[in-house]
């Protein structure tokens, strides 16, 4: 059984910069880094594969060939494998077709257990690859997971982190969960992992590889096209009102009726 | 300065920084406080492999170099001496077993510390300090058995480790040379422990007394040779002392950090107090010790891995490192002024923890014996 976790290689900053003429990132210059919310991924399917005393733990990624770095930092930590989806042709993929690109790589090396993701990554923030690939496959998916309570092959009892608590829910497997920092804490690189590590190269699926319909994946597979990049203005505080309970009541009583919800 | 480490070399030193960083760093004051034993920052050692580093490969370890287990050792000392010190004493313990064991005692204990099992070592006794040839812990023989009777005082990782070698004369009538080393469990019937000791400073690091009481082991759990525990013992500490000086040079180094790092933000007269030139010649002289402590105890390290006799230089390093961490975080508790000596900051534990250094694994007044003996012997 495979434990794949899919990760991505980000800039090594939450203050990141943009070409806002071309509305992408500006990566040079900056370190690269295993997004933070794929560390707890790859954490929780270590863990798994202990709690089963089986399977293989698969880190899969898209990205350009220098994406193998991230592979490794996930290797060092005690990953099984790596595979880098890497295509000239995968270039300027948005969230759809990355998940489809990602699913189609899962599903040919097959024997899938559970796939990993983290919740969303601190780059694009969109939080829509883990659920787009169980899309694909038409697995169940839970996303937001804090804790898996109970899992073996045929299912898992997890739980999802609410604005208001949690939600326990049961799923058959295969299923795709995204995680939150909640879940654990990930663990640092061992000795043997670098060493390792150091050696490691990824097995490398271009889109033929993968058997991939071109029109699914890069540019064009992606109908979300960027047209603005833009820091959304800041949240502001609502109006607050002092004093005492009656006198409270009473201003807001006032305000229902001026929005006419009274 | 660039130390030519090995890749290896270099990655144990990033593993173990970033332990210390990231995790002993946030609970150190915690554990000072609590006099609490860190299991849970032992465990992420283990984890990482860095009990493997002195333990050979064919014993489930990776057989690294000597340099490369102080490299961890100064690097964990760096965020605390005190948690630091459950991995230099388990190599202490562990490397009479290393040099002098026979392949059923390496096939059996090697693997448990590889895999982060604790070791320990016992010589000192309430009356056998720097005169170690005085100890009384004796070892009667009855048929293939031996019966243990005495007590061990100040011994790190008592209680908390599983492997302990230790050394109680065979024969009382032959002086040092009728003591003998054996080794034992934890949980061996007759082998109890005292109280914990309640420090000055490596206080995450565990002290207690070694009681013996009627302790049968058997023949087989002698280590080395009848008679060679005190000659095997002195081998021993020629190498692991630097241990002691590799915590030294982490204590001092995150004293300095600390220092000038505190003396760019702190304004007085309308100055950062790290441009006036007082403070700049101290923090200068500060950086000139820990360096040459450092690269003193390096090379210290690549002559124990060349074969070379060690003894004085490795007893230099020790006593050179440990009073320059003396010195270092005293001056920065200086650097601090009043803020330095209060808990809220970390020097004023730095310099609690870096007295030990001065006094264990053989006094300073002890290691300056050992340089002094070699030179009168060498020159004519």
């Amino acid at each position: 059984m495979n434990i794949f976790v899919c990760i991505k290689q980000v800039p090594n900053t939450t203050e990141v910069k943009w070409d806002l003429e071309k509305g992408t990132l500006i990566r040079e210059g900056v370190e690269s880094i295993v997004n933070p919310f794929d560390l707890y991924a790859v954490e929780e399917g270590l863990r798994i594969k202990e709690r089963l005393g089986e399977g293989k733990v698969i880190a899969i990624t898209m990205g350009p060939p220098q994406a193998k770095e991230a592979l490794r930092d996930v290797i060092a930590m005690g990953v099984d494998e790596g595979i880098l989806v890497s295509d000239r042709a995968f270039a300027g993929a948005d969230t759809l077709a990355t998940s489809y690109s990602l699913y189609k790589a899962i599903e040919k090396i097959g024997d899938i257990g559970i796939i990993i993701a983290g919740k969303q990554a601190i780059d694009g923030d969109t939080g829509q690859v883990g659920p787009g690939i169980a899309s694909w496959f038409g697995y169940p998916q839970v996303t937001y997971v804090r804790k898996i309570v109970e899992i073996n092959k045929e299912k898992a009892v997890v739980e999802r982190l609410t604005d208001y608590g949690y939600d326990v829910v049961e799923i058959g497997l295969p299923a795709v969960i995204t995680v939150v920092k909640e879940i654990n804490e990930p663990r640092l690189p061992s000795l043997r992992g670098k060493m390792k590590a150091k050696k490691f190269e990824p097995t490398v699926f271009t889109s033929k590889d993968i058997e991939a319909d071109e029109t699914k994946i890069g540019l064009q597979g992606s109908p979300t096209q960027v047209k603005k990049v833009f820091s959304p203005p800041k949240r502001t505080g609502g109006e607050k009102f002092e004093g005492e309970a009656e006198e409270l009541a009473e201003i807001l009583f006032g305000k229902l009726k001026e929005l006419k919800v009274v | 300065m660039n130390y030519f480490l090995t890749e290896e070399e270099q990655m144990v030193r990033e593993i173990a920084r970033k332990i210390a960083l990231e995790k002993i760093v946030p609970v150190r004051q915690k554990y000072d406080e609590e006099g609490t034993f860190p299991h849970d920052i032992v465990e992420v050692m283990a984890q990482s492999d860095l009990f493997r580093v002195f333990i050979p490969e064919e014993y489930d370890g990776m057989g690294l170099s000597t340099l490369a287990m102080l490299l961890a050792v100064e690097e964990l000392s760096y965020g605390c001496a005190g948690i630091a010190l459950a991995y230099a004493g388990t190599a202490l313990g562990i490397t009479p077993i290393i040099l002098y064991g026979n392949e059923e005692q390496k096939k059996k204990y090697l693997p448990m510390v590889a895999n982060g099992a604790l070791a320990a070592f016992g010589l000192t006794e309430s009356e056998a300090g720097s005169d170690a040839g005085n100890i009384k812990t004796r070892a009667e023989k009855d048929g293939d058995y031996y019966i243990i009777n005495g007590t061990k005082q100040f011994i790190t990782n008592g209680g908390e480790a599983d492997v302990y070698v230790i050394i109680a004369l065979t024969d009382p009538s032959r002086g040092t040379r009728g003591a003998t080393a054996f080794i034992l469990e934890k949980g061996m019937e007759g082998f109890e422990f005292g109280k914990k000791e309640d420090k000055m400073g490596i206080r995450a690091s565990v002290t207690r007394e070694l009681i013996f009481r009627d302790l049968r082991v058997h023949k087989s759990q002698i280590l080395g040779r009848e008679g060679g525990g005190f000659l095997m013992t002195m081998k021993t500490f020629d190498r692991t002392r630097l241990g002691v000086a590799a915590q030294a040079v982490g204590i001092a180094q995150a004293a300095l950090d600390a220092a000038v790092s505190y003396a760019k933000k702190r304004h007085q007269f309308g100055k950062p107090i790290a441009s006036f030139e007082g403070l700049q010649y101290m923090m200068a002289d500060m950086a000139i010790k820990v360096e040459s402590a450092r690269a003193l105890t390096y090379m210290a390290a690549r002559n124990v891995d060349a074969g070379e006799k060690v003894a004085d230089i490795t007893a230099m390093a020790k006593a050179y490192a440990s009073d320059v961490a003396m010195q270092v975080t005293t001056d920065a508790v200086q650097i601090f002024g009043g803020y330095g000596y209060m808990k809220e900051y970390p020097v004023e534990k730095m310099m609690r923890d870096a007295k030990i250094t001065q006094i264990y694994e053989g006094t300073n007044q002890i290691m300056r014996n050992i340089i002094a003996s070699q030179l009168i012997k060498r020159i004519k």
